[in-house]
């Protein structure tokens, strides 16, 4: 499973660095995502930074949206879905291999985000570390369950506006962890052991797991 | 008995206790002694929430039976989505119902309390489910992601509440089916609560049968489509 995994990440992760996709034209969607936040916002500046941690996952869940419909429009051309069941993958590897691939760029866009949230509505972060794995975490759980929702939606008319039908109301609960967590990261309150943080683990545990069991069903036609 | 006339005498028995919940509840039961008529609601509000809880139960347990490869049965999956098409009626009178009761109590139409909020992302978890399954054109693949994504709900449903519950709540405490299992109700009042449970279980019960007789129905039809054209282009040869 790890070596199938492995494959899948490395090769979408080198059709990333060839076609720039994600740096070119989801970063940049992310750096309009908190400008516009910042133009609704605009008749009390300061209030910007006490939802700073609730902007930055929302950038955080729309960009994943994009980064996810791209890692899927790759496997719906020529077909490459198909041979990629052809060539005997193990599915849960393909799984894994494409959770691990957009997390990857998605780490790359959360580190701009912070750092656009830092330079452009004046937030003072300490606790880097803290917010960083729960960032991390809570990201891998919208990937869970996200690659599998895009698996099944890619290759249907609709995937555009299927897949945010799908997907918000599910990740929900990380939405509101992870803008609790970091709130109290912010504040000094509480680190890693945060109730909110445990339940971002146990929100990606249980949606890796299901994930990985389910996604053969998930990709066979 | 043929299973038509069952259907029917379900259909009634169900018709007969929603009437009968319906004069209790708004000529016999007392008004209550600190919210006045609006108690009333409590004979609807909690039941057909009760239903669209058991109905998404039901399309979780379907879905699971589906992708179990011993019990694999279009059945199944057309059982799923015959249940989460009522669930999502239900969840939606849920919502209306609890609207029309919160305006005069809590003096607002929506309030973001974790009950609420489960409540409505409940409802468009299901809708995207719905949404889903009409989306596939092929049947098995249907069925499958389908069922998966139905999983992913039934996982989701507890962590949301957790994550909501957290937040200060408003909504009141379990009524009836509270801790200590101790009743605050009592009398008349409790017995058309109960019977509106009843009544709307057996509304649900007879909306699926009628849902699902329509479903299979059209599966059928895919069939003998499916059949005809072969026969057709077979038969020009």
């Amino acid at each position: 499973m790890l070596k199938a995994a492995k494959v899948i990440a490395l090769k979408d992760l080198r059709i990333e660095l060839r076609s720039r996709v994600v740096l070119n034209q989801i970063l940049p969607f992310v750096v309009v995502v908190l400008i516009i936040f910042a133009f609704a916002f605009s008749k009390y500046p300061t209030l910007l930074v006490t939802v700073a941690p609730g902007l930055y996952w929302v950038a955080t869940l729309f960009s994943s949206l994009l980064a996810l419909q791209r890692s899927f429009s790759l496997e719906t051309e020529n077909g490459a879905k198909d041979a990629l069941i052809l060539y005997g993958l193990d599915p849960a590897g393909i799984y894994v291999g494409k959770v691990f691939a957009v997390l990857v760029e998605m780490v790359v866009l959360e580190v701009f985000l912070t750092l656009g949230i830092v330079l452009l509505y004046s937030v003072h972060l300490h606790e880097l570390v803290d917010l960083a794995f729960t960032g991390l975490i809570g990201t891998l759980g919208i990937l869970a369950v996200g690659v599998t929702f895009s698996a099944m939606t890619s290759a249907s008319k609709a995937k555009e506006t299927i897949l945010p039908l799908l997907l918000l109301p599910v990740v929900a609960p990380v939405l509101l962890s992870g803008t609790k967590a970091w709130e109290n990261e912010i504040a000094g309150k509480a680190g890693l052991g945060d109730p909110w943080v445990g339940l971002l683990i146990l929100f990606a545990a249980a949606f890796l797991s299901l994930g990985t069991l389910t996604f053969g069903s998930v990709l066979e036609e | 008995m043929a299973r038509k006339s069952w259907i029917a005498l379900v259909g009634a028995f169900a018709l007969v206790t929603v009437g009968v919940t319906y004069i209790m509840g708004l000529w016999i039961t007392p008004p209550d002694v600190f919210q006045g008529n609006l108690v009333r609601l409590i004979y609807v509000h909690p039941a057909v929430a009760w239903v669209a809880y058991l109905a998404y139960g039901v399309t979780s347990l379907a879905s699971l039976a589906y992708l179990w490869k011993k019990t694999r049965n279009y059945k199944w999956d057309l059982l799923a989505a015959s249940s989460a098409e009522v669930g999502v009626v239900f969840t939606a009178l849920t919502l209306i119902t609890g609207s029309i009761w919160g305006r005069p109590t809590w003096g607002v139409w929506w309030t973001w309390d974790a009950r609420l909020t489960t409540t409505a992302l409940l409802l468009v978890l299901y809708l995207g489910y719905l949404a889903l399954r009409r989306v596939s054109e092929d049947r098995e693949q249907r069925a499958k992601r389908s069922a998966v994504a139905a999983l992913i709900a039934f996982i989701d449903v507890p962590i949301v509440h957790q994550s909501v519950v957290w937040w200060k709540t408003l909504h009141q405490s379990a009524t009836v089916f509270n801790a200590d299992l101790n009743p605050k109700i009592h009398g008349e009042m409790a017995w058309t609560l109960l019977l509106g449970f009843l009544s709307f279980t057996v509304v649900y019960v007879w909306m699926v049968i009628k849902r699902y007789d329509i479903a299979r129905t059209q599966f059928k039809l895919e069939d003998q489509t499916v059949e005809r054209a072969i026969k057709e282009r077979v038969g020009t040869i």
